[in-house]
């Protein structure tokens, strides 16, 4: 137990975590140069393009110092926003965190939260200063930003660059000279912590754990403390390049268990394993059962393809047991599905999944936030969907998701940020100065204010210097009311939102405009409006074409011309009918593209 | 039916709203009437040796071609393929070059039949605005001189829906047009076609854009006008006294074959269409290396119904369900039968019989009533 170390690395995206994650893997001979394929943990396609680990992995690598062997495991953590919880739990399965941080552009907002997790945690923090190599590295300044957030001394923190390689050799010495082996009790009953599962389509969901007390061995009858499921473990094994089956593992030990589970519902991030004979007594602490809070409704483009968005997305949810789906309809948009995601992020990959992984072009509505309704009868129903609303009549009152956001910035943009926190409803909670040029601003608002063009403006004030991240605070009651959208009169189910009152007019006002833009004049006037219950509260008239075509067709305009009504044609029969009114798909996101 | 259509890319400057291709300098006239010659060499088995019914000089401004040059293209013409001795021969002139002189030559020399003029107005702030060469006078003299010279079948353009054009001046342009007693009219709406500089100037607010409004009470001032005065439209944008359609065009709407020469012109033999590659210099390279640089797309059955629908729709002899049913089958007679019947109903078409026609109502909607009954399958 003594030559294990256990640790994870810590660092926004973008700051080298990945190139620096595969340099100490070819160190230690875990992979060789030849076959690492550039940054080894991040497996998906997407997540190796967008440079961002989106789920976490682990490997574990073989070390020799001062001729004693040495297994270090390297637990990766995802680095967004969204998966704040995942990084809590990969972080609560090490004794140490190597901090990385960009050279050239010190600490964000992400990774001073993670920091805290860390250090909440007891984990012994590495400091190391990343992209050494480049010529616009600033040291001195990251450093001093280091010292002050750690209250280590300036000697302390590593330079490396992940990319020449620089600096990793003493990364290795430092995290076996200074994080802790881990402590536990090996005679006592099995006590893991699942920190990730991913699905194989072969052996189905497969689950990473910790050992902090007692021992698995192959075939053990285990239970998932939270699930209540019980299980054989089919195979253990620890987390090489590839999977390598043991016979037993140990306290200490990081490892993966396969025992046929089929759904990755059955899986959750957090949850304890244990004996059914002889469990532990106390489980791992800081479960949580994450919920989504984002939600929004995703529609095949070609209402054909219905059955087929359902398998893809089932899949999906094979190995994102974050993702939640149920089918709904919508008057406008017809049969297709309410999903849930941890954040716009997670939303976002799952689209692009979709489109990539599955081939399957869908439209995705206005995304919300999960709303808790208290009815006259002090009844709480969760609403996921405006137009789910009860009546106004029995409403008691409505509460929303509120956030704790942290915001990290230059001082220079300080004014205009505030500026757009409170426009979004937030309240300034404490503004600290890290450095006389950085300050982090701490703020309280509500997340459904997250989710309409907020992280766009952020970064534009900021002019991309601001970071940003959040955690769920709790729930908070709201004047909220329901915007509906009409076209001639016909409500459009997919363009409702809840709003606050306040914002209610100058939304609704912004949304006609918008939508006047973006529908295309048909043979009939088109009145666009919006509505809060039987209220008319903005207008616009899309007015009818009189006329599409007076121009002349000769022999050299022919085959361009029908190109082009073919082309028409086509985008037609992708838009959707309300009432007697062809909408364009773009329409149905108009809330997210008022600022274009 | 069969024509031979002859791009002639020069002027002296360029129109804004222009979309054809043409160059504002006459540095390859020689070489260019020489690889026009050679083109004619090369392809005159594309016609299959069918009777040459018509023949069109169009541009550009052909009206820049000296006499000799209109000659010996003429000429090579009849040697190289069967030039039936009725047929339409029409040149496309700008009235700035129609000097009685010029016109004479025309006439007493060559064997042009057919003047087509491009006064698109008789006021010079609607000229400037279209950046045209001529002013109204020119367009005035043009039409006397041509008349004067015994060309009596001619035809004009005139462009409505121009920004400077009030209604007033829409009417008067029209009226002198009657006055002068032109058996054929060509008039379009102004269209602001990409890239042109008219889009360009538009953007960029140097221009005004058309009023839709406007634009649709110049055509139905036209509509009215046109049918007082006996004219028919046998066309969305061709006005015609009887007898005086144009036979050259009327083939590109009922699907005749045509062979297009220069560079730019597109060609047609019922199941593939091609064009000649947009380029001075690439063309009169076709004279040293025997070939003709072309972009060429052979039509699936139904391109060439979409084809049939978007361009028959547009004349007085309509959509024809039979012709559809013999040519194209029953599935595509049956789709288009399910798809009129709404516009039929709604007063834009109207049914003799088989034959299908827009209404004066319909007209407006044609791009989009046609793109509606196009089939899309391979």
């Amino acid at each position: 137990m003594e030559n294990i170390r256990n640790f994870c690395i810590i660092a926004h995206i973008d700051h080298g975590k990945s190139t620096l994650a595969d340099r100490l893997l070819e160190f230690t001979g875990t992979v060789s140069k030849r076959d690492a394929q550039a940054q080894v943990l991040d497996d998906m396609d997407l997540e190796r393009e967008r440079g961002i680990t989106i789920k976490s992995h682990a490997i574990q690598m073989d070390y020799e110092q001062d001729n004693k062997k040495y297994v270090l495991n390297l637990i990766d953590t995802p680095g967004h926003v969204d998966f704040s919880y995942e990084v809590s739990r990969s972080i609560a399965a090490c004794e140490g965190a190597l901090l990385v941080v960009d050279a050239t552009q010190g600490i964000q907002a992400q990774t001073i939260s993670n920091l805290y997790l860390a250090i909440e945690h007891d984990l012994e923090i590495i400091p190391v200063l990343n992209k050494m190599d480049l010529d616009n590295a600033m040291p001195d300044e990251v450093k001093d930003q280091i010292v002050d957030m750690l209250g280590c001394d300036e000697e302390d923190i590593l330079e490396a660059s992940g990319k020449t390689g620089y600096g990793v050799d003493k990364i290795l010495e430092t995290i076996v000279s200074q994080v802790p082996s881990p402590k536990g009790d090996p005679e006592a009953p099995l006590q893991a912590l699942i920190f990730d599962s991913v699905f194989n389509p072969f052996r189905g969901i497969i689950a990473y754990f910790r050992i902090f007390n007692g021992e698995i061995k192959k075939g053990d009858l285990v239970k998932f403390v939270n699930t209540g499921k019980e299980y054989n473990a089919d195979e253990i094994g620890v987390l090489r390049l590839k999977q390598e089956p043991r016979k037993v593992l140990r306290t200490g030990d990081v490892g993966y268990i396969i025992s046929g589970i089929k759904t990755s519902k059955e899986v959750k991030v957090g949850d304890t394993i244990t004996h059914v004979e002889n469990p532990c007594t106390t489980i791992i602490g800081g479960f949580e059962d994450v919920k989504p809070m984002v939600f929004a409704g995703i529609y095949p483009t070609d209402a054909d393809d219905y059955e087929e968005l359902r398998t893809a997305i089932e899949k999906l949810q094979l190995n994102d047991a974050s993702l939640t789906f149920e089918p709904e309809s919508s008057l406008a948009l017809g049969f297709g599905f309410r999903c849930g995601f941890l954040g716009l992020l997670h939303m976002e990959i799952i689209q692009e999944r979709l489109d990539r992984e599955f081939d399957m072009s869908v439209i995705t509505t206005m995304p919300n936030v999960s709303y808790r309704v208290v009815t006259n009868k002090k009844e709480t129903v969760e609403v996921h969907n405006p137009s789910g609303l009860p009546e106004q009549t029995y409403i008691d009152h409505i509460e929303e998701p509120f956030i704790r956001a942290q915001i990290i910035t230059r001082t220079e943009y300080i004014g205009p940020l505030i500026k757009l926190c409170l426009d979004k409803r937030g309240e300034l909670k404490n503004q600290v100065y890290l450095t006389t040029s950085r300050v982090e601003l701490t703020v309280d608002m509500p997340l459904g204010e997250i989710v309409f063009d907020f992280y766009d403006k952020l970064k534009s004030i900021s002019k991309g210097y601001a970071s940003f991240d959040y955690h769920i605070s709790g729930y908070r009651p709201a004047k909220l009311v329901k915007l509906d959208i009409l076209l001639n009169g016909e409500p459009v189910d997919a363009l409702s939102t809840l709003t606050h009152q306040d914002n209610a007019y100058g939304l609704g006002r912004r949304i006609c405009v918008k939508l006047k833009d973006l529908i295309p004049r048909q043979q009939f006037d088109i009145a666009v409006q919006a509505a809060i219950g039987a209220k008319i509260i903005a207008r616009e008239t899309i007015k009818a074409v009189r006329k599409d075509v007076t121009a002349k067709c000769y022999g050299g305009d022919i085959t361009r011309k029908r190109k082009l009504l073919e082309k028409q044609k086509k985008g037609k029969k992708r838009m959707r009918q309300v009432g007697n009114v062809e909408v364009p798909q773009q329409a149905f996101l108009v809330v997210l593209r008022l600022n274009d | 039916m069969p024509g031979i259509y002859l791009h002639i890319p020069f002027c002296k400057q360029k129109c804004h709203y222009c979309n054809f291709y043409s160059l504002a300098s006459l540095k390859y006239r020689d070489v260019f009437v020489n690889a026009l010659l050679k083109e004619m060499h090369l392809r005159n088995d594309y016609l299959q040796g069918k009777h040459i019914e018509t023949v069109y000089f169009g541009g550009g401004t052909p009206s820049l071609l000296s006499i000799d040059e209109i000659n010996r293209i003429v000429i090579e013409i009849s040697t190289l393929f069967h030039l039936d001795s009725q047929a339409e021969i029409t040149l496309e002139a700008n009235p700035d070059n129609l000097s009685p002189e010029y016109l004479q030559a025309l006439k007493s020399r060559t064997a042009i039949n057919r003047l087509s003029i491009g006064v698109q107005s008789f006021f010079d702030d609607d000229l400037r605005y279209l950046h045209r060469v001529h002013d109204g006078n020119h367009a005035r003299k043009a039409i006397e001189a041509a008349k004067q010279t015994g060309f009596d079948n001619m035809t004009i353009d005139l462009i409505y829906g121009i920004p400077t054009l009030t209604t007033e001046k829409w009417g008067k342009n029209l009226s002198l047009f009657f006055e002068y007693d032109i058996p054929h009219l060509s008039s379009y709406a102004l269209t602001v076609e990409p890239k042109t500089a008219l889009q360009v100037l538009i953007d960029k607010q140097k221009l005004k854009p058309a009023k839709e409004d406007e634009t649709l009470s110049h055509f139905e001032i036209l509509l009215d006008q046109a049918r007082q005065h006996g004219f028919e439209q046998y066309e969305i944008s061709n006005y015609a006294l009887p007898g005086f359609y144009a036979r050259h065009n009327s083939a590109y709407w009922l699907g005749g074959h045509y062979l297009g020469l220069g560079p730019s012109a597109h060609s047609f033999n019922g199941h593939s269409r091609q064009w000649n590659v947009k380029n001075m210099k690439q063309y009169i390279e076709s004279e040293t290396v025997d070939r003709i640089v072309l972009e060429k797309e052979v039509l699936t059955k139904s391109q060439q119904y979409n084809e049939y629908v978007m361009t028959s729709l547009r004349t007085i002899w309509g959509c024809n369900a039979e012709h559809i049913q013999n040519v194209f089958g029953e599935e595509y007679v049956i789709s288009f039968r399910q798809k009129i019947h709404k516009y039929v109903e709604g007063q834009k078409i109207v049914q003799k019989g088989n034959r299908f026609t827009l209404t004066d109502a319909g007209k407006l909607f044609a791009d989009g009533i046609a793109g509606d009954l196009f089939v899309d399958k391979g």
